[in-house]
């Protein structure tokens, strides 16, 4: 996972609440056995004209289909974004198109775990701060802003300033790249242990009767 | 003595492996689903950092998401190549890894959110997760149940732990007799409608009240099935006597002497009296009515003899956008009667309401009648176990001699990874839980209800007040008007 402490880029504003991960990655790209290769799924349907007899063609309308918010590292939407189904899909996709943080204010709980298991840096601030962002983005494809993951503050250049919340530990992954696996094997005897009296509880076990086999064979 | 406990805190405590200063805390994880959409890319993790998995005994896979409904040739040689190539991969991994793998023509295949309690994996007490949002149902059973993406799934597999921030606690409360034609989809719809989809964020929801305790457990799995549709990390209820019926003698159930004693552990997993919770809620299920969506998210739903809201019903300056795009989608006008909307399909099915009692529901309303020359109706079993139970008792008859498709078990058009979808423009009354744009193919348009009102809708070709059933089903006078002038 690649570490980012700074971001300053342009942002693709996306003026709505409650984007699901249904619209974020359609289900049909999600028959892949790969974990790379989304992001030019990324919001399929709504970049494509759905109707009419451009069907199917790129819809000039929909903001990451505009030349000038092209290369935008930002994305920037309204409440509950990532709501819905658990796919890490959606959060793969974000990142492959090449954004490397959303600013929303806020996050369903699935979507907010994936996006930092990616390193994908997620912004909470007010709606009214939000709104500030979206309208500048939106009426000025160069409006750039700048995301401080170690000052945990937002800034664009026309003066805007806020500072975000972040949980601690996931700030410290996030900076360090962290890789979530190896830093519970840091408590590997504290598993080891609680394994060996959890299996005792049988009631527990999913697969009694395997449970109780396998308890056997090692007493 | 100790300080009263809520059934969240009891399952969390019990299943901590550690609490490291400043970090999240690694639960340690009972049970791990595993289906073939969230898991490939998890193996693959796996084999590339050159880990086993830690406790093959710990997880169960199927598959369900991607495949085909119409036979069991079609699903047998899957002629979707990318599908295919799925549903084999999660066959090999399954074998490498040693995992129980419960394959498309096996007589325990279903959803997996059917298949644990039909097998009696889920049990009280247990930490249970699964690469899908829907996981929340298990919770039904008093287990903590929740969804995670393929990072996680790869985390459990590695370490059979998830490192998790503690969520906060909140309790809805239904009390009373449901009113007629008011089943636990109305419940659940209704918990949506008042809170918002993200009214729960952050939260473990225990559902309570004389309401919940009346229902029967696949009941009560049709409402912690849809907490995620709240937002909620989770929804649970307390396993009382009708938990312990509907567990014993299942496959990996206790048996004897060990039963009696699990048993006896279960019925200390309920809230202590005087127990806090964050936030709580009371429901008076006098109130209640049929529900039905008319948007494009769970949270717009109104009662089926309600009219289509207009945007100045929005609550927030948000939402107000939300409800305009969602009318034109929707190919809906503000103030038109929700019975007068036509559909052109009708879905019975999903890990919401596909058990047998669903269908016995559904199959009671169409019982003696026939599907509207307009619609398309289908039947998809939750499980194997759900549709050789529904063909001894004939429902697949009953289904067949009144037009409607009878499937096989999977997802199906719940959300169109495999053959089923609708059609760009098609309207369907569905008994599963999503109604986001496309959800159930490009351009479709869901509204989710009761598997009765379905089953009605179905037979009168528009949603339709199952408490005037079976009086609706006589042909009108005149035909019910379409959703809208041009609507297909």
């Amino acid at each position: 996972m690649e570490a980012i402490r700074t971001l300053t880029s342009t942002a693709a504003p996306l003026p709505l609440p409650n984007i699901d991960t249904d619209q974020i990655i359609p289900k049909q790209f999600l028959k892949r056995i790969e974990r790379t290769g989304y992001g030019d799924f990324l919001f399929y349907d709504w970049r494509r004209i759905q109707d009419g007899p451009n069907a199917g063609q790129p819809n000039p309308e929909f903001v990451l289909n505009k030349p000038e918010h092209k290369g935008a590292k930002i994305l920037i939407a309204e409440k509950n974004f990532g709501c819905g189904s658990s796919r890490e899909h959606a959060a793969w996709a974000i990142q492959q198109f090449g954004f490397n943080a959303v600013i929303a204010p806020s996050f369903a709980d699935i979507f907010f775990s994936n996006a930092g298991k990616n390193g994908i840096i997620l912004v909470r601030l007010t709606d009214e701060e939000v709104q500030t962002l979206l309208s500048r983005s939106t009426a000025n494809p160069k409006h750039t802003i700048t995301i401080d993951l170690e000052q945990q503050t937002v800034d664009d250049d026309q003066g805007f300033h806020a500072h975000f919340d972040i949980d601690p530990f996931r700030k410290y992954c996030l900076l360090n790249g962290l890789d979530d696996i190896g830093l519970t094997l840091r408590h590997a005897d504290a598993l080891d242990s609680y394994e060996q009296k959890h299996d005792a509880a049988f009631w527990l076990a999913p697969k009694f009767d395997a449970l109780v086999t396998a308890t056997r064979e090692t007493r | 003595m100790s300080q009263p406990q809520t059934l969240f805190e009891k399952v969390w405590q019990q299943h901590v492996v550690a609490e490291p200063e400043g970090e999240p805390t690694i639960l340690y994880i009972d049970l791990h689903l595993v289906h073939e959409v969230t898991s490939p890319q998890a193996f693959d993790g796996l084999r590339m950092a050159g880990r086993k998995l830690r406790r093959p005994d710990r997880h169960i896979a199927t598959v369900d998401h991607n495949v085909p409904t119409t036979s069991a040739q079609d699903r047998l040689v899957i002629a979707d190549q990318i599908s295919a190539r799925q549903v084999n991969a999660l066959r090999s991994n399954c074998a490498e890894f040693g995992i129980e793998f419960f394959d498309v023509q096996d007589a325990s295949q279903g959803i997996v959110h059917m298949i644990g309690p039909e097998l009696g994996a889920t049990k009280p007490g247990t930490t249970i997760v699964c690469g899908d949002s829907h996981t929340s149902t298990h919770g039904a059973f008093g287990a903590l149940a929740f969804g995670i993406g393929t990072s996680e799934v790869e985390h459990v597999m590695a370490t059979q732990t998830l490192p998790q921030s503690k969520p906060k606690t909140f309790r809805i409360n239904v009390e009373g007799k449901l009113p007629h034609g008011v089943t636990a989809k109305d419940i659940i719809l209704e918990i949506i409608g008042r809170i918002g989809t993200d009214g729960a964020t952050g939260y473990v929801v225990e559902y309570a009240g004389s309401s919940v305790r009346a229902l029967s457990m696949e009941e009560r799995m049709t409402i912690c099935n849809m907490s995620i549709e709240a937002g909620a990390r989770a929804g649970m209820i307390a396993a009382d006597e009708t938990t312990f019926a509907y567990l014993k003698g299942r496959r990996f159930a206790p048996k004897g002497a060990a039963w009696d004693e699990a048993v006896a552990h279960w019925r200390t997993m309920h809230t202590d009296e005087g127990a806090r919770f964050d936030r709580e809620m009371t429901i008076d299920a006098a109130e209640l009515a049929p529900s039905v969506t008319w948007g494009t998210s769970p949270g717009m739903v109104t009662r089926v003899d309600a009219m289509v809201p207009s945007i100045e019903d929005a609550r927030s300056e948000a939402d107000r956008k939300s409800y305009a795009r969602a009318l034109e989608y929707m190919d809906l006008k503000p103030g038109i009667r929700i019975e007068d909307i036509a559909v052109d399909r009708v879905f019975i099915g999903s890990c919401t309401n596909a058990r047998i009692s669903d269908l016995r529901a559904a199959a009671a309303v169409v019982k003696g009648h026939h599907v509207a020359t307009s619609v398309r109706a289908m039947v998809v079993p939750g499980s194997q176990l759900v549709k050789k139970q529904a063909e001894e008792e004939g429902l697949d008859h009953i289904f067949r001699t009144a037009g409607f498709e009878w499937r096989e078990p999977g997802c199906s058009m719940c959300l169109g990874m495999n053959p089923d979808i609708l059609q760009p423009g098609e309207r369907c009354a569905s008994t599963s839980n999503r109604n986001f744009e496309g959800r159930q193919g490009r351009g479709g348009r869901t509204h989710l209800l009761s598997p009765a009102m379905a089953a009605a809708a179905a037979v009168t070709g528009h949603l339709t007040d199952i408490r005037k059933w079976p009086a609706a089903a006589k042909p009108a006078a005149t035909e019910p008007a379409l959703a809208q002038e041009g609507a297909r």
